[in-house]
């Protein structure tokens, strides 16, 4: 490209890849990078405080969906293998395990809900599930997050028939059919999104029946609440 | 000599940029990115957001929103910048401002529409690798002023934003019955589904090109017959 520098000092038009010196190009690009850097270090600390808020209410919603307006909420952190009060150190109380607990106005336990999670037809459906523990009756249940088809799977957050069934259903383990039922542990399914509805049942089968939540719950009461 | 010399060469770039746009007024530059040149409908850029979510109007305006916003601040800023940064590393340049102003307004959706930014899912920080906003950087926003450079990513954000809601309404209307989320015939219509999931999309898009290419064809032998005529 000798002939090109040649006659770079004659031509009018200016070539802008030529002549640039690398010390130059490294600084620009690093000066461009920092202040991109400052620029979203900035922005992430101003918008923290609403994303987390929001994520916290989100749960703090759901939960009262489930167990039906509690007049007072326990929440409880899964700490090595048991629950407790205070949540583990060293972990984000929004990312640890929790299960909540629900009382009526006169003290009397509502129910609990546990956040459990089961592959749908095109992605993970993740429940928050209302149950009382001594019986496996269901309360309610509140999808937090899902990726199924819009129209067809997303039915199981819009269909308030398919919604409605289920508290009050006993999870001993619930079932699902296609036909309208009256059966106390059955459940009619969604035309159209059988795998979604019954990834909802199979989850909410996970919930209750977990050999983590009940043994542990009774393990708290009994060490008297701590 | 040689000071001279430099002085003239910059009094003289402006004008002399290889591959500038030609002068023209304002409103033109505004006006080419909704219509003659609209991003989607002709240029057949951000063909990927305009399939994925556009299946109601709620998406598809918050998505123009997003894309409006990141492609005004950095046809800005690459303009602006534009004697600074050497031609060797420009793309890696107008990347990392596009990345940065991408990452901006993701958070800041997060943070104050949580409910949208969760439906728009990846397609927020997506807009990052759209070619509507590196390709307005390489070929207008680094070789005019940073005037022309804001008109022209308004133009072409609006223009996005046409094409987004024209098909966002219509796949809505006919695919779940509504529109921005009201009930609009009543519980007798069963929503024809297939319309919001992605082949609805393609559908979508393909009969609305077909009827703008109708359109254009037209158009010039309208112009054609006029000349002749003449």
């Amino acid at each position: 490209m000798s002939g090109h520098e040649h006659a770079h000092g004659a031509t009018s038009e200016p070539s802008p890849a030529a002549g640039t010196s690398s010390g130059r190009l490294l600084l620009t690009l690093a000066l461009f990078g920092s202040m991109a850097g400052g620029v979203l270090a900035y922005t992430y600390q101003k918008t923290l405080p609403p994303i987390r808020k929001f994520a916290g209410e989100r749960v703090e919603l759901a939960v009262k969906e489930v167990l039906g307006a509690p007049a007072r909420l326990d929440t409880l952190f899964l700490v090595g293998d048991a629950l407790s009060k205070t949540p583990p150190t060293g972990v984000d109380p929004l990312e640890a395990v929790k299960v909540f607990i629900g009382y009526d106005s006169a003290g009397v336990e509502r129910g609990v809900a546990v956040e459990e999670g089961t592959p749908g037809f095109s992605g993970e459906v993740r429940l928050l599930v209302g149950f009382k523990p001594a019986t496996g009756e269901l309360t309610g249940f509140k999808v937090l997050a899902q990726t199924e088809t819009p129209g067809l799977g997303d039915k199981i957050i819009k269909d308030s028939n398919f919604v409605r069934q289920f508290p009050g259903k006993l999870a001993n383990p619930l079932k699902g059919d296609k036909a309208a039922t009256s059966d106390p542990s059955t459940v009619q399914t969604i035309t159209g999104a059988t795998i979604t509805s019954k990834a909802v049942i199979k989850t909410i089968n996970k919930a209750v029946a977990g050999e983590t939540v009940k043994p542990r719950l009774e393990a708290f009461a009994k060490g008297g609440g701590q | 000599m040689t000071a001279i010399e430099v002085d003239t060469v910059v009094e003289e770039r402006e004008p002399i940029v290889p591959g500038a746009p030609p002068p023209a007024p304002l409103w033109l530059d505004f006006w080419r990115g909704i219509a003659d040149d609209n991003p989607v409908m002709i240029q057949m850029l951000g063909l990927c957001p305009a399939m994925a979510v556009s299946n109601s109007l709620e998406n598809g305006i918050g998505m123009s929103a997003a894309v409006i916003f990141v492609l005004t601040c950095s046809s800005v800023l690459v303009s602006t910048l534009r004697r600074i940064i050497p031609g060797e590393v420009r793309l890696a340049s107008y990347i990392l401002i596009i990345a940065t102003f991408v990452t901006i307004s993701d958070l800041v959706m997060q943070a104050y529409f949580p409910l949208l930014s969760k439906t728009l899912g990846p397609f927020v920080p997506l807009i990052v690798v759209n070619c509507i906003i590196l390709g307005r950087a390489e070929a207008f926003a680094g070789k005019v002023k940073p005037l022309r450079a804001a008109v022209d990513a308004l133009g072409m954000g609006v223009g996005f934003t046409f094409a987004l809601c024209t098909i966002s309404a219509f796949r809505e209307i006919v695919g779940n019955g509504t529109l921005l989320g009201h009930q609009l015939f009543g519980p007798n219509y069963e929503p024809w589904n297939f319309m919001i999931m992605p082949p609805g999309g393609f559908l979508t898009m393909g009969v609305m090109f077909l009827v703008m290419g109708w359109w254009g064809e037209r158009q010039k032998a309208k112009a054609k017959a006029a000349e002749v005529t003449v």
